[in-house]
């Protein structure tokens, strides 16, 4: 929609671009900045002496003769196990995606399809849960699982994600269910269908575009959660999140910042491919539960 | 839907809710309510040659079995509410009686621990929430206009911020603004300053806590108010157009009334995530400068020494606070509901 009317004069639009372009450097350079280097020796990356060096390396070029060096990413994959905590976090991830995906779309298809008035003040007390700051609720679990010793194990942290998850996950899933409507699994009922058939056959196979937006969110919860995972995980089960705090503690000290740089940029790289993959849903995702309300 | 096949579908996660999320609630306003036992102390007397002394000892195998026996610790009322380390009831009034202008009160109450994080959670909350929103709409209105093939390239690189883990996206910016950093020496040669450290000054790393808050949540509510330029109503637009509204005027007079439901709804949630800060503290290592509620919870349940009882009562007060913050967002709820029946 390009008419004359609508079209703005240069200076406008130099403007226009110049600020898109500030914001394009603030959101996108500190992350290439970063990636690029992580490749490099820590006095060159933290240079006293020009922050160019940084850019091509001097002193990474004396200590392993090329200018980029995987050095980082060998101490901490294999010096420190890093690849432990990756697989932790995939496993943490796949099963609560997969749980919460199970038990939200169940429970949100039910608070859609039902008008009594207790969907309502349902839907308001996840809302009050999905205000809970994860941090306060850890507290009130760490007695308990230290008593019954659930303290320290993966699927403990994996269900209490889950449970974090589901005040969002119904949310979401519940205005998705909305939008199917109403018509399709009371025709399904009329032939004779339980309300479990009809939901089994007629709304599974049209959801998916919906649970696969709620997915992404859960598995960004899972993925970037610190406070749970830090607070639950014994060491040796660490997810990448907790692992890359505990290695601030110990690295600084002996001088390998370089090997959180690289576990850092490891632990990014499955969130760029995610936005690359999914930008559609996850805007769409976002502006869910905003442009209806 | 009947009740009964409505009661089968919600029940996975009704009880998913229930049992971690209301019952922690419960165990720790409970907790909250209880200290951690004292020793158990054994006073034995030793006579020798020399006369009796009396000597006292922990008694491990006691202390054990009461921990044991009763691993809430024993019952302590508010006290743990009013001590000095939550709400500071007796070093609050001690400075209220003792104060000299109302200036220095404040000064004192910034020493108290709880305070101090109050001071900060709260500035922070309120101060990046409307700067969020405002350079959210300013990058949603610029990109709207851009040419289309451009605009997907642009949202993909606004959403990092925002999708990288916080602690992360911290670590990032923490890395850069290092007086050996990028940032860091960039801001000494703009200051013409060679030791000027952005960790040094508690003014400075507020400001950094700040500038990454807006970093991070601005993406949210630029793609929120994106969103809503799409459905601008291009009607209205044209007949402001027509009656000749500046460009200016057109925002002032129609975009931004349009925007407003989601003004609001992105000051809600933002209320409530940025009252929550908690991982740049941790990754900007800003906890001599600026604490925040959640971080003196994550301090005290952490290390050797877990301070349950403690870290509960923080958590109960932020409960509290939250509720306080949340409660026009389901004054809203409730209003839209009622207006939709």
């Amino acid at each position: 929609m390009s008419s004359k009317a609508t079209q703005q004069p240069l200076g406008l639009r130099i403007v226009i671009y110049a600020f898109i372009g500030i914001w394009l450097v603030m959101a996108a350079f500190p992350f290439l900045w970063t990636l690029w280097g992580s490749f490099k020796v820590e006095l060159d990356f933290f240079s006293i002496t020009n922050w160019k060096d940084a850019l091509f390396g001097p002193r990474t070029q004396a200590t392993y003769g090329s200018s980029l060096t995987g050095a980082g990413y060998e101490g901490a994959w294999i010096q420190e196990e890093f690849w432990r905590a990756v697989l932790n976090t995939f496993i943490v991830c796949f099963f609560v995606v997969c749980t919460s995906l199970t038990i939200g779309t169940l429970g949100g298809y039910a608070l859609s399809r039902s008008g009594f008035k207790y969907t309502f003040w349902l839907l308001i007390i996840a809302l009050i849960f999905r205000a809970m700051p994860p941090i306060t609720l850890v507290s009130g679990y760490l007695l308990p699982f230290f008593e019954w010793n659930l303290w320290g194990i993966l699927p403990t942290s994996i269900i209490v994600l889950v449970a974090i998850n589901q005040p969002f996950t119904l949310w979401m899933l519940h205005s998705f269910f909305q939008k199917i409507p109403k018509e399709l699994d009371e025709s399904a009922k009329v032939d004779g269908c339980t309300q479990f058939q009809a939901f089994r056959h007629v709304i599974i196979p049209v959801m998916w575009p919906g649970v696969i937006t709620t997915g992404l969110f859960s598995f960004l919860l899972a993925y970037n959660d610190f406070a749970v995972t830090a607070m639950l995980l014994s060491k040796e089960n660490q997810t990448m999140v907790p692992k890359i705090a505990s290695f601030l503690g110990t690295t600084q000290t002996e001088g390998n910042v370089m090997f959180a740089v690289a576990a850092v940029v490891s632990a990014t790289v499955p969130l760029f491919i995610l936005v690359m993959f999914f930008q559609r849903q996850i805007v769409s995702g976002l502006t869910a539960g905003a442009v209806k309300g | 839907m009947k009740h009964k096949t409505f009661f089968w579908f919600f029940l996975p996660t009704a009880l998913a809710m229930l049992l971690f999320i209301a019952f922690p609630i419960i165990s720790v306003v409970i907790q909250s309510l209880f200290t951690p036992h004292e020793a158990v102390l054994l006073t034995v007397e030793n006579c020798g040659p020399f006369g009796c002394k009396t000597e006292t000892s922990i008694d491990q195998e006691a202390t054990a079995a009461l921990k044991l026996a009763e691993p809430l610790g024993r019952f302590a009322g508010l006290s743990i509410y009013l001590d000095r380390g939550h709400l500071a009831v007796d070093e609050v009034a001690a400075l209220w009686s003792g104060r000299e202008s109302l200036g220095g009160f404040f000064d004192g109450l910034k020493n108290l621990p709880f305070y101090r994080a109050m001071y900060f959670t709260l500035t922070y909350t309120f101060v990046v929430t409307p700067l969020l929103i405002v350079l959210g709409f300013a990058i949603a209105v610029g990109v709207n206009s851009l040419h289309r093939h451009l605009k997907g390239l642009v949202i993909f690189f606004s959403l990092l911020p925002m999708i990288v883990t916080p602690l992360i996206g911290s670590l990032i910016l923490f890395w850069m603004i290092d007086s050996r950093g990028v940032l860091g020496s960039a801001i000494q040669f703009l200051a013409d300053d060679p030791d000027l450290s952005l960790k040094a000054s508690t003014a400075l790393t507020w400001i950094t806590l700040m500038v990454y808050g807006v970093w991070h949540s601005a993406p949210f509510a630029f793609v929120v108010f994106y969103a809503g330029l799409q459905t601008l109503p291009q009607d209205t637009l044209e007949s402001a157009m027509i009656d000749g509204a500046s460009r200016w005027q057109q925002i002032r007079y129609v975009v931004i009334p349009h925007l407003m439901p989601l003004v609001t709804f992105v000051a809600l949630i933002q209320l409530m995530d940025n009252f929550r800060v908690f991982e740049p503290i941790v990754g900007f290592n800003a906890e001599a400068h600026a604490t925040s509620l959640s971080w003196i919870i994550f301090n005290d349940l952490g290390g050797e020494t877990r301070l349950l009882s403690s870290a509960a009562a923080t958590s109960v007060l932020t409960i509290i606070g939250v509720a306080i913050l949340l409660s026009p967002v389901l004054v809203r709820t409730w209003r839209d509901f009622n207006a939709k029946t």
